[in-house]
């Protein structure tokens, strides 16, 4: 019972940091039909923008800095966390926006032109990535006055920043992200502009300015997952890779551009991903090896019976 | 973007006097360059063929052609004897019919669920195929070995290039040559204009009793039969397979080929993965450093540019702007109007 609440817990923290970096992936496409490749690059970048923001200004590190446990014995206040998170996540935003604009504006509509021009850019951002940051796996430190576990009823022991921070960052992201698109005159041409673009641009809304505020949104979701990603599991060369994947599951599973399929796609893939590493043993029979094929096979289900995804429609 | 290729016949001087040469570059270049490049140029272009055929003639973009052909790769490694792995130790023949069949049985079951959707979501439900593929084999070391499955024992007739690298060279222009007439032959069928139909109008096709997910279905297992076929020249190039080649990269450097070299006409998928080969092998010497954003470590922001140029400039790739040039040259420059004769007035 202790094992399931643990394994529960692991896939809701997942299933949390997968919605966060594939709401941004889902909107951008929903709203322009740009499939941003580039998209775990992003959420990379900002990790590692956090990290250097990070070490360079709150990191006072006296000594040789070695410890058995790998990690310094520096002292990080909230602020030492969270000024990294609030300007990596700025900072991606705009690279976002300039990545838009600069190589994707002005081919609006071919969308498998925009994806090829997004995977070059991710090819060459997986690579300077690779020579200024290295290929060592890193990570982000939490503050140090946060509690390193949490105690839940039953005895069951689970990490502070990933069971309540990452998942409260969720909810918060999620319902702020649902106020956004339901509450606001933005959140309105949004709406109106996955249903009928020319129309609303026939109606004198500023489109192009539509499209840098959500494609400032979308990357802005990526770089705040890179952050939270990298405190909870790590910075590493293929995080990307790892992370465009899971996005591109999530909203396949989700369908394209719903915000609310992103959550159940994001719930689906991480729970799925957290029970097969566990529960795939039959008495002698160990098959946790194979546990990708659990989740290979959500996916083939999922499209076996809807091809656009669950809440996916015709574009 | 999508440029109406049909039923366009095979330039059959051009093909003899390019297989002419590749038939006697043996005897010009070095033993090197037969293998790194003028080899893997060949199997990586059957490679990118598969892609090609499958965009050109489908309108299917698929990135699934690596995780294909890593199974086929991954199923002749196992099958015949080799250190890691199964190790079956079956004949190298036999295995290398039993890898294409499940690459292609493989391929079709990919096809199946990927036919019915189109377009952007056609290369996001493939790309997830491919990495999938990777992380199983990346997963399940019983089947890929721990560091891969090494030296793979190939067949006879390719006989062991680490002495005499020319039969491998000779059995993969032979097949690379067939590939290319066959997917060429195949494009002329009556499938092939069907698939083209599909391609530019599915709803039309439809409504006129052709099985559009049917048809697509068979194109994709066609173009997985053929990346199988790459699959497993890849094993003889390598006479190695780990997963870390059938990764992401590699599926991105397969599509760079397709897209360099052309993705509407098959023949730049060797001009591409000519190319590619190349670049990767001769960069290293003319690249300059620049600190550490450009120079012979970064390989990958070098061919990432060049993409990237490539697309932004000629989504026809190399051949697209082959042909640009060519009509350029071929129609001559407007000649002046002829000036209206002056009126004479009396």
């Amino acid at each position: 019972m202790q094992q399931f609440v643990t394994v529960t817990l692991n896939g809701l923290t997942l299933a949390a940091l997968y919605f966060v970096v594939a709401s941004g992936f889902t909107l951008i496409f929903g709203l322009m039909r740009v499939v941003n490749m580039a998209h775990g690059s992003l959420y990379l970048l900002g990790g590692y923008i956090a990290l250097e923001i990070q070490t360079r200004w709150f990191t006072s590190d006296s000594g040789l800095g070695l410890s058995l446990s790998g990690k310094s014995d520096a002292e990080y206040s909230v602020f030492a966390w969270l000024i990294p998170l609030v300007l990596a996540t700025l900072i991606i935003g705009v690279i976002g926006v300039v990545l838009q604009q600069v190589f994707l504006r002005w081919n609006q509509g071919q969308d498998l032109r925009q994806a090829l021009i997004t995977i070059a850019l991710s090819v060459i951002l997986a690579d300077q990535m690779l020579a200024y940051f290295g290929g060592i796996s890193k990570d982000i430190a939490a503050p140090s006055a946060w509690p390193t576990s949490i105690t839940l009823p039953g005895e069951v022991r689970f990490g502070f920043f990933r069971g309540v921070v990452v998942l409260s960052a969720a909810v918060l992201i999620g319902l702020g992200l649902y106020l956004i698109i339901k509450r606001t005159r933005f959140g309105k041409i949004v709406r109106a502009g996955v249903d009928d673009r020319e129309m609303v641009s026939a109606l004198g809304i500023n489109v192009n300015r539509v499209f840098i505020g959500m494609f400032f949104l979308g990357a802005l979701l990526a770089g705040i997952g890179g952050v939270l990603g990298g405190t909870m599991i790590s910075l590493a060369p293929g995080q990307d890779t790892a992370f465009l994947l899971n996005s591109l599951i999530v909203v396949i599973i989700g369908g394209m551009g719903s915000l609310g399929g992103a959550a159940i796609g994001a719930l689906a893939l991480g729970l799925v991903d957290a029970y097969a590493d566990v529960y795939l043993v039959f008495g002698d029979l160990d098959l946790t090896n194979y546990s990708i094929i659990v989740t290979f096979a959500l996916l083939v289900g999922v499209l076996a019976f809807r091809p656009l995804g669950l809440y996916g429609r015709p574009a | 973007m999508n440029p109406t290729v049909s039923t366009r016949r095979i330039a059959w001087p051009a093909l003899i006097a390019v297989v002419a040469l590749a038939a006697i570059a043996p005897l010009l270049v070095s033993d090197f360059f037969l293998s790194a490049i003028l080899t893997k140029a060949l199997w990586l272009g059957i490679a990118a063929a598969s892609l090609i055929f499958l965009a050109a003639y489908g309108g299917m973009v698929s990135l699934a052609q690596v995780g294909i052909y890593g199974i086929a790769g991954m199923a002749y490694a196992n099958l015949v004897l080799a250190d890691g792995g199964a190790a079956a130790a079956v004949n190298p023949y036999l295995a290398l019919v039993a890898a294409l069949l499940i690459a292609t049985l493989v391929g079709l079951g990919f096809g199946w669920i990927a036919a019915r959707s189109e377009g952007i979501y056609f290369l996001m439900i493939t790309l997830a195929f491919s990495v999938l593929v990777y992380y199983f084999f990346s997963q399940v070391t019983g089947l890929s070995g721990f560091g891969g499955i090494n030296s793979v024992d190939l067949p006879g007739i390719v006989g062991s290039p680490e002495q005499d690298p020319l039969p491998r060279y000779l059995v993969t222009l032979v097949v690379a040559v067939l590939v290319f007439l066959g997917l060429g032959v195949l494009s002329r069928t009556a499938f092939g204009l069907g698939m083209q139909g599909v391609r530019d109008e599915p709803a039309r096709m439809r409504a006129l009793g052709f099985d559009v997910t049917l048809h697509r279905t068979l194109a994709f297992g066609i173009a997985a039969f053929v990346a199988g076929i790459a699959g497993v020249l890849s094993v003889f190039y390598n006479t190695r397979i780990t997963p870390g080649s059938i990764n992401l990269a590699q599926t991105i450097d397969v599509l760079i080929v397709a897209v360099i070299g052309g993705l509407y006409r098959l023949e730049g998928a060797w001009l591409g993965a000519l190319t590619y080969a190349l670049i990767d092998n001769y960069s290293r010497e003319w690249v300059p450093e620049v600190g550490n954003v450009l120079g012979p470590a970064r390989f990958n922001t070098l061919i990432g540019v060049l993409f990237l140029i490539i697309v932004l400039a000629s989504p026809g790739g190399l051949i697209g702007i082959a042909e640009q040039l060519s009509r350029k040259v071929k129609t001559p420059r407007r000649a002046p109007a002829p000036m209206p004769a002056p009126q004479t007035v009396d």
